[in-house]
């Protein structure tokens, strides 16, 4: 199978700054991912997770090594067909629920009729169509994050990155919200990658893992889970789920113990 | 496109070598404001805008003339009175509204409007309720300044988390010891903002009412200076003025910082 | 009209009826202060007066010019100070103590470069407006959440669509609030102007009442002033909980 994503020797390093040195955060990195996958990537905090995503997207140059999506290399811009969820809720709180599915499609030129077509379609697969003419304010924090997906997901993306889109939500709302995206990532067969601190989402959800080390975050292991691709939360009640837990927790501790000692 | 923070490192030490690069780099920016002006002078003539050198000289010899204590002290006297009458009232009143939910919904549009409006136009008013003298001065400068105070209060007083409140009433803490051990202090830093520009109103309304209501003080000295188009005076006074103003902004804006250190919310 | 509203404005008619009460019975000395059915009269003579409405209008007119600059330069300016970011920083303490300044002081020096005409009233208004608008401007691109900043990469925005569909609408409640000190900062710098140094405007004519002991025009004038200023104010409170109700704020 091709490869959608193909990251080589990434290393992003920060200038240094009013007499501090400079800050290795990430890398090097290598990964592929195939078409298709659903990749997650857990870490301590501080690793260089969320620097891993912006690379990936675009939206930071690495300071070396190289980004191919779907062959061609990317740096400096986001390459059309990726989209990005943010860990902040990033929906405009002026406009509608449906003029924030909208927004993206109108910027970019697209002819009235089929912006309707499409946000009507989306928004009814994230069940967000009965709040099409409430505003932000008036919804959860849950639905608030299902709004900044539908608006990702109204493009048509063929690679979702996202970044622990669910952190502000509750366990349940979570898994309920795994379950969505999975169903997602199944009907548009979309190549997703996933950062996450929760193991047990990362483990649910995921085709393949990536357990990041502390800061400078390197992959110290890679983990297959297998799973069947008609997915669901029911997974964690069986056995190999604690398998897949059990390994990530062990490769993982001794760099969370690590990290915490940075920080403080 | 902008990329993620660089870590937090030893951060406290990031915040102060920030602080003196900035600190230097404003030094920079007044030197280049000080340049401009002498450019001004070149271009306009020392009628119209005197140099920084002619200014400077001219204001030591005002100071060192022998009626200028004599006005200084004048001012000085206006002000203190009006700022600590401005504070002392707007605090206690802003205490009260803001305690009070009710009381403080009914004044806060009333005041927000007589804050917006130009109060200078209250002076004939004004010296008319108080004649002319150090009293309609104080007034004047009151009107300005108490009403920031006493909106900031209200507001500080009205901000306060509930959960500070609740912990209080676990605590089984009475009225006094609530305000005292925590409204006061978690208020503080507000508080403190509003007395920043309780401060500068003051003194702006001390110096306009000077300027109309008395035959001494610092601002009778400007509107003098000023009819008989002494500018090389009007410069002086205004560079006096210019300093003290902003040396003591700059002061009061340090101990605002440093109290909101401390706060959290 | 809710509760607080209703005791606001029986607080309001009573102190007017108070204050009529306390002038005609002799508690007030009527040299000082009239009462306010006298004023309205006052207020009803100026704006049947050609003269004083031409007053009226001349300083209404210097207010908008100001406000109108101090809107433009202040948010271009905040714009520019935004980007950057070493200027800002350094410009930032001057800022904080801009207010504490007396810019009235300037009004000769305006006077001389413009002329004995309305140039030196607005430049002082643009003067006390300006920074007002600079800061409040600063201030609402600040608190643009990152998050949307990396929206608009994604969604591979042009810098002008950028601008014009996110950063205005989510400044919007900034640069509103820098309107309204905008536009009170215009009315105090005109008519504290006119006041001081012109022969003409609003300011001028409730000093040349003053000076004739013409109480009635004097605060007649005072009151179309308030009129004025709080029936803007009341607009932009009205047109404010509109915009904050939409945001959920």
């Amino acid at each position: 199978m091709t490869e959608h994503l193909r990251v080589e020797g990434v290393t992003r390093v920060y200038p240094p700054v009013e007499r501090h040195a400079a800050v290795h955060a990430l890398g090097p990195i290598d990964l592929a991912l195939k078409q298709g996958e659903f990749f997650s990537v857990v870490g301590p905090s501080g690793c260089g997770k969320s620097t891993l995503l912006d690379v990936v997207a675009g939206l930071a140059r690495p300071t070396a090594g190289t980004i191919h999506f779907e062959g061609k290399p990317v740096a400096g811009e986001v390459p059309d067909g990726v989209g990005v969820v943010f860990q902040e809720d990033a929906s405009f709180p002026w406009l509608t629920v449906y003029d924030n599915a909208a927004f993206a499609l109108r910027r970019a030129g697209v002819a009235d009729a089929e912006v309707r077509e499409r946000v009507a379609s989306t928004l009814a697969f994230t069940g967000l169509a009965s709040f099409a003419q409430a505003y932000p304010a008036q919804l959860s924090g849950g639905m608030r994050q299902r709004l900044c997906i539908a608006r990702t997901l109204v493009m048509r993306p063929r690679m979702l990155l996202l970044d622990e889109p669910f952190g502000a939500l509750d366990q349940q709302t979570r898994l309920l919200m795994g379950d969505e995206l999975l169903k997602l990532w199944r009907e548009t067969g979309a190549t997703i990658l996933l950062i996450t601190h929760s193991l047990d989402e990362a483990a649910l959800l995921s085709d393949r893992i990536g357990v990041m080390s502390a800061r400078p975050g390197v992959f110290i292991d890679l983990v297959e889970t297998g799973w069947a691709r008609e997915r669901d939360s029911r997974i964690v009640s069986q056995a190999a789920f604690g398998e897949v837990t059990g390994r990530l927790w062990s490769a993982l501790r001794d760099q969370s113990i690590k990290a915490l000692a940075m920080a403080s | 496109m902008p990329a993620p923070d660089a870590e937090p490192l030893v951060a406290a030490e990031r915040i102060e070598r920030r602080d003196h690069a900035r600190s230097l780099d404003t030094a920079l920016l007044i030197v280049g404001l000080i340049v401009l002006w002498q450019a001004g002078a070149f271009i306009l003539g020392k009628d119209a805008l005197p140099s920084p050198v002619a200014t400077v000289s001219k204001l030591a010899a005002i100071m060192g003339d022998e009626d200028f204590p004599r006005h200084a002290w004048e001012t000085a006297r206006a002000f203190f009175t009006a700022l600590a009458i401005s504070l002392a009232a707007g605090l206690v009143i802003g205490l009260a509204l803001g305690a009070h939910r009710l009381a403080g919904e009914v004044t806060e549009p009333i005041l927000a409007a007589l804050y917006a409006i130009p109060k200078i136009t209250l002076y004939p008013v004004i010296l008319l309720l108080f004649g002319l003298g150090i009293s309609a001065k104080i007034a004047f400068g009151v009107i300005h300044g108490i009403i920031p105070v006493i909106l900031f209060t209200m507001n500080a007083v009205r901000n306060i988390r509930a959960v500070y409140l609740r912990s209080a009433r676990a605590m089984r803490l009475t009225l006094a010891q609530t305000a005292g051990t925590i409204i006061i202090p978690a208020a503080l830093p507000e508080i403190v903002s509003g007395f920043r520009i309780g401060f500068a109103l003051t003194l702006l309304g001390t110096l306009i009412g000077e300027m109309f209501a008395s035959q001494r003080g610092i601002g009778y000295m400007l509107v003098k200076a000023m009819e008989t188009g002494d500018t090389g005076t009007v410069m002086s006074l205004a560079l006096l003025l210019v300093v003290l103003a902003t040396a003591a902004s700059a002061a009061l804006l340090a101990l605002d910082r440093r109290l909101r250190r401390h706060a959290t919310s | 009209m809710t509760r607080a509203g209703l005791i606001r404005l029986a607080l309001i008619l009573g102190a007017l009826a108070l204050l009529e009460w306390a002038c005609r019975y002799g508690f007030v000395s009527r040299e000082a202060v009239i009462p306010p059915t006298v004023m309205l009269q006052g207020a009803w003579r100026a704006l049947a007066l050609e003269e004083t409405r031409g007053e009226i209008l001349w300083t209404l007119q210097n207010v908008a010019l100001s406000l109108v600059l101090s809107l433009i330069v202040g948010s271009a300016a905040g714009l520019l100070l935004h980007k950057a970011t070493r200027l800002r920083r350094a410009l930032d303490p001057l800022l904080a103590s801009y207010y504490a300044v007396p810019t009235f002081v300037f009004y000769p020096l305006f006077i001389v470069l413009f002329g004995l005409n309305r140039w030196p009233l607005i430049a002082i208004g643009f003067l006390f407006a300006v920074v007002a608008v600079i800061i409040n401007t600063l201030d609402g691109l600040a608190r643009i959440p990152r998050a949307f900043v990396r929206t608009a990469a994604v969604m591979r925005l042009t810098p002008a669509q950028y601008a014009v569909h996110i950063i205005l609408p989510a400044a919007a409640p900034w640069l509103f609030t820098g309107a309204k000190f905008a536009v009170a900062y215009s009315f105090i710098g005109v008519i504290a102007g006119e006041f001081v140094v012109s022969g003409a405007g609003m300011g001028h004519a409730i000093a040349f009442a003053y000076n004739s002991f013409d109480n009635r025009m004097m605060y007649g004038l005072i009151v179309l002033l308030f009129a004025i200023v709080g029936s803007i104010n009341m607009l932009f409170w009205s047109f404010e909980r509109r915009l904050y109700a939409r945001a959920g704020r």
